[in-house]
């Protein structure tokens, strides 16, 4: 079982690293996002928030990335399905567990490689990234990307095709870069929008993240909506639930066209 | 006892009216070449999806190798290798990668992230396997530079790694050309009659199931006829002489006498070969003859003699 896991999420890991244009890709959106926005908006309200916005929104960053990154790795499972050699892996005598499992853990640290081109962006952008700080959390930041894998299998479970995946995840995970608090403060919100923020799993994957980067610092109580433990909790009990009925979900639709 | 047995086989998906598969039936022998006939629409990647586990079937029973395709999903899924209609290699990885990685989800061998740190028994196999196919210079290359014809074969290696009972192969030379297509089949007879391997081949192409044990022709979730080739064509397709004379009348009058069965047809005379041989029949015709065909039945006449509804 292990070697299966081990196998199927090198796969993925192997790919990652020999496709120029992904990697290239992978870096775009976190140079706009902290590079662009982080940086304007630390600009012209930097004063008068209390913390430096430029690396609220860099440790925001990671922990989307290290979520959507899995998530959309396992949607792509539609299509690699009828394409490639994911019908090799759904033949050979695995069980749909360790596929699955063996996807999450590959696409984690394809992840888990972008980061790295996250904290270089960083570094070039000057963001003031405290480095020992960082180092101490990029184990637990998994946590992120293991949820992300679980609700891409939830989502990947509701979907026929590539075309309806493609149709659909926009308004999956985009809804929840502004809501989950990537680059916006969300502590306080419309009361709609506070419901709709605290279903989304990308809010507690992203306020981990930054509960563990920010613990003991001065400005925790600004910019951490809740406690690390708090937000573990609620990310495990996301995960089992998204991760077993996801897979059997999947499983069953799969063979029962 | 039979490597493949299907009684009563149905299958209809959820969003259908109609049954895809209608009530089938058949059995494999072990070691046999079993060819699956139909045109698109009829069945047939249906069928080979529920036999190879990727789809449930609505009711029927089936067993590969002893084991229950429902119940005894895995050890199914040891006994048989499949080659897709759609190549199933990684292209972003060599030969030899795509080799390791089914070699480990298999069992075969433990993980190990590079060739090197492999056993001595893998890396033997994998150079017995790339001199086989004729691409020991490019086993460590990615393979997206192998041609159509090499990429095939090193998908039916790969899948018989394992030594499975039953290969499936599901249209395994669509959008080959012909002499990628020739190599293929060579290659698949030298695995046949090497390791005794079963053959579940589905195909477009009739002249690969010519040399078929067994042909099923499906329609319409049906399966239309069951048998070795030449019985479906001897019971399809009739075997006839096609002769035409400059003098019509004469020749018609003359096969009359001699009440040879006979059609009249645009461009002749077809002459129904049934006790006679064509040898016979036109040396016993006085009438100078200006076209002389024999036509022997082949699979393709069977083969559109169902499809076309004529049968």
């Amino acid at each position: 079982m292990f070697s299966a896991i081990a196998t199927i999420a090198y796969r993925d890991f192997i790919k990652f690293i020999r496709d120029r244009s992904r990697i290239i890709a992978s870096f775009i959106f976190p140079f706009v996002f902290i590079g662009i926005l982080g940086s304007s908006i630390q600009s012209n309200l930097g004063k008068n928030i209390g913390y430096n916005f430029l690396l609220f929104t860099f440790i925001g960053v990671i922990g989307q990335t290290l979520f959507q990154s899995t998530a959309s790795g396992i949607i792509s499972l539609v299509e690699d399905r009828e394409n490639d050699f994911s019908q090799e892996m759904f033949i050979a005598p695995v069980s749909r567990f360790v596929i699955i499992f063996g996807k999450i853990v590959g696409e984690s640290m394809v992840a888990f490689a972008q980061i790295l081109g996250i904290i270089i962006i960083g570094i070039i952008l000057r963001v003031p990234i405290d480095p020992i700080r960082l180092l101490q959390i990029l184990p637990f930041t998994i946590v992120a990307s293991i949820i992300g894998g679980a609700f891409g299998i939830f989502v990947l479970s509701n979907l026929s095709s590539q075309r309806s995946a493609n149709q659909i995840f926009p308004f999956i995970i985009l809804p929840q870069f502004f809501l989950s608090g990537v680059f916006s403060p969300i502590k306080e919100l419309p009361p709609v929008l506070f419901v709709f923020s605290r279903m989304a799993p990308m809010t507690y994957a992203v306020d981990f993240v930054r509960g563990m980067y920010y613990m003991g610092k001065p400005e925790y109580a600004k910019v951490v909506l809740y406690n690390p433990l708090f937000d573990f909790i609620v990310l495990s009990g996301m995960f089992i639930i998204f991760l077993i009925a996801g897979t059997i979900l999947y499983v069953k639709k799969e063979r029962n066209r | 006892m039979p490597v493949i047995s299907v009684r009563n086989l149905v299958k209809q998906y959820q969003k259908s009216t109609q049954r895809a598969i209608d009530d089938i039936s058949f059995d494999v022998d072990e070691g046999s070449f079993f060819a699956f006939l139909g045109p698109n629409g009829a069945g047939k990647t249906t069928t080979i999806s529920i036999l190879t586990t990727t789809l449930a079937k609505t009711s029927g029973e089936i067993q590969i190798a002893g084991f229950d395709t429902e119940k005894e999903q895995s050890q199914v899924r040891h006994q048989i290798g499949v080659i897709f209609q759609n190549p199933s290699l990684d292209l972003n990885l060599s030969a030899e990668e795509n080799i390791r990685f089914h070699a480990v989800l298999y069992g075969l061998y433990q993980f190990r992230p590079s060739y090197s740190m492999m056993p001595t028994s893998y890396k033997h196999k994998v150079t017995e396997l790339a001199e086989i196919i004729g691409i020991q210079k490019e086993l460590f290359h990615p393979i997206k530079t192998f041609s159509g014809g090499m990429k095939r074969k090193l998908e039916i290696i790969r899948s018989l790694i394992h030594s499975p009972k039953v290969l499936f192969l599901d249209e395994p030379t669509s959008g080959l050309d012909p002499l990628s297509r020739k190599n293929v089949w060579e290659y698949l007879k030298e695995i046949r009659e090497k390791n005794g391997t079963t053959i579940f081949l589905t195909t477009h192409y009739l002249e690969e199931a010519e040399s078929a044990d067994t042909v099923a022709i499906i329609n319409t979730g049906k399966i239309v006829i069951k048998g070795s080739p030449e019985m479906i064509k001897s019971s399809l397709v009739q075997h006839y002489l096609l002769i035409d004379a400059k003098d019509r009348e004469r020749l018609q009058k003359e096969l009359e006498s001699k009440k040879f069965s006979f059609d009249i047809k645009e461009n002749g005379f077809r002459v129904v070969l049934l006790s006679n041989t064509p040898q016979q029949i036109i040396q016993s015709l006085d009438t100078p003859l200006s076209q002389m065909v024999v036509h022997m039945p082949t699979l393709e006449d069977a083969y559109l003699a169902i499809v076309d509804g004529k049968k």
